[in-house]
């Protein structure tokens, strides 16, 4: 068995299905771009949906700093499995000495870069233009962002696995994704609101306490499900 | 020539579904039904001429005769599909799919019943049509979109197989989100309002007649429930037999 090819174990080669998909939005970039431009845009845009002399731009950068993070989260989770859709590239990696899981846990880190990346835009250009302070209260706002993403992209990434093989696909995907992100999204909030008010640590706690339990929850019980979406 | 169909359908249905021969084919409406249907007419006579008006609320209270008993209806409906959603990825068995679709869509009728009760009741006594600090209406809310989200993914699905394992993954997933989306509420209405305040029965103690008409709707509702299933679950039937009889039609052609 001398010239068997080694099989990569699970998380090996679930980087390597990352690195794919990296390196072909790297090359291209068109989702990136998109969602970014996006992502800004809104940002400006809700500056004028409220009344300034009533709620001051702190109180809602919050808020609106969540709307984003979610529709921004499902511009680059619909392009996760639809590339694969092209040329059937999805055979290929089924054919491939690939476990399922690895697959999926391999999107879905593809995925948090790719949103990761976006927030790095995101987050600094809201302190910009609702005048936030950076500081310790941001830090922690930024670990909630990633406890949040990792939540939004385990469900996201299985949906976008689902919605992709169905007759709706792009309609598809955010009806069955934002009612999973409700929770996601209301806890994250909640805990932000709290921190970037400067409230005590003991009051964030609970909601990011939820938080990490829903995504210890979803990681494992999508990555279980995500065999099932895959034609057999 | 009734038979043709039928045999049609047991030559084309893939290995993956059972042939469903002609005895099975049972009609969606039955005796059931019309037990059910004439126990919610005799339930609404009772409850609007037999059962006194609640002393505080008045005639709003007689509300309560549906919404709760709707609210009962959706939520056993709800469980069904996700423990059929756990059956059939285990077993793999076409039943336990079709009845998980029947008790979704039975599911959202109770829902959408018992969400716009309780907005009215809630315009008449809380006076707003909706607040979102009460917990149960919000979490309501949200499960409704879950169930309309499963059977939109079911009708965007047109292979059968596909279509029962995607929908028992959502069914699965959504049974697990219940719970999260159930303390994120919590806490939120915590927040603003300590305790719900509003939806809990108006008067502690009931008058007899009221307890009786109370308890007799969840009887009343619990059989229409299992109606509705079971016609949904034959009308399954028959439009399996009815796509796999046309299937057959365009190969012969």
């Amino acid at each position: 068995m001398n010239g068997a090819t080694r099989v990569p174990g699970t998380l090996t080669s679930a980087w390597l299905i990352a690195r794919k998909d990296l390196a072909i939005e790297f090359r291209t970039r068109t989702a990136f771009l998109s969602a970014l431009v996006f992502a800004v845009l809104a940002l400006c845009i809700f500056y004028f949906t409220w009344d300034e002399s009533i709620i001051t731009a702190a109180d809602r950068a919050p808020g609106v700093l969540w709307v984003v993070l979610a529709f921004s989260a499902l511009l680059g989770l619909q392009r996760s499995f639809a590339i694969e859709d092209h040329d059937r590239g999805i055979d290929a990696l089924l054919v491939s000495p690939i476990s399922r899981e690895a697959l999926y846990i391999g999107k879905a880190i593809g995925n948090v870069i790719f949103l990761g990346a976006i927030e790095l835009v995101a987050i600094p250009a809201l302190a910009l233009f609702y005048n936030l302070h950076f500081g310790r209260a941001m830090l922690i706002v930024c670990l909630i962002v990633l406890l949040a993403m990792i939540g939004i992209v385990a469900i996201g990434t299985l949906f976008s696995a689902m919605a992709v093989n169905t007759r709706l696909a792009e309609l598809l995907l955010p009806m069955l994704s934002l009612p999973f992100f409700v929770p996601v999204l209301m806890d994250a909030a909640q805990a932000s609101v709290r921190v970037l008010a400067g409230a005590p640590m003991s009051t964030v706690w609970p909601w990011l306490k939820i938080l990490i339990a829903f995504d210890i929850v979803f990681i494992v019980a999508c990555t279980l499900a995500f065999p099932f979406t895959l034609e057999e | 020539m009734t038979t043709a169909p039928l045999r049609g359908a047991e030559q084309s249905a893939p290995p993956h579904f059972q042939p469903t021969s002609a005895r099975q084919v049972k009609p969606a409406l039955d005796w059931l039904f019309a037990v059910a249907v004439l126990a919610v007419a005799g339930l609404y006579v009772r409850a609007l001429a037999f059962t006194p008006p609640d002393a505080l609320q008045g005639m709003a209270q007689k509300i309560y005769y549906i919404h709760i008993a709707a609210w009962l209806s959706a939520y056993l409906a709800v469980a069904i599909t996700a423990l059929m959603s756990i059956v059939y990825l285990w077993l793999h068995d076409d039943r336990a799919d079709r009845l998980a679709e029947a008790c979704a869509e039975v599911a959202l009728i109770f829902l959408t019943v018992g969400l716009c009760t309780g907005s009215i009741w809630g315009h008449r006594i809380w006076g707003a049509w909706w607040v979102w600090w009460d917990m149960r209406l919000t979490l309501t809310l949200f499960l409704w979109f879950v169930v309309a989200a499963y059977l939109v993914l079911r009708g965007a699905i047109e292979e059968p197989a596909m279509r029962a394992r995607y929908s028992a993954v959502l069914g699965i997933l959504a049974a697990l989100l219940i719970p999260f989306i159930h303390l994120s509420v919590y806490m939120f209405s915590a927040r603003l309002h300590p305790m719900p305040v509003a939806l809990q029965p108006g008067a502690p103690k009931m008058s007899p007649q009221m307890l009786v008409t109370f308890l007799s709707s969840f009887v009343v509702f619990m059989l229409l429930d299992i109606a509705f299933i079971r016609a949904r679950y034959r009308i399954g039937v028959l439009r399996e037999l009815a796509a796999a009889a046309e299937a057959d039609g365009g190969e012969g052609r």
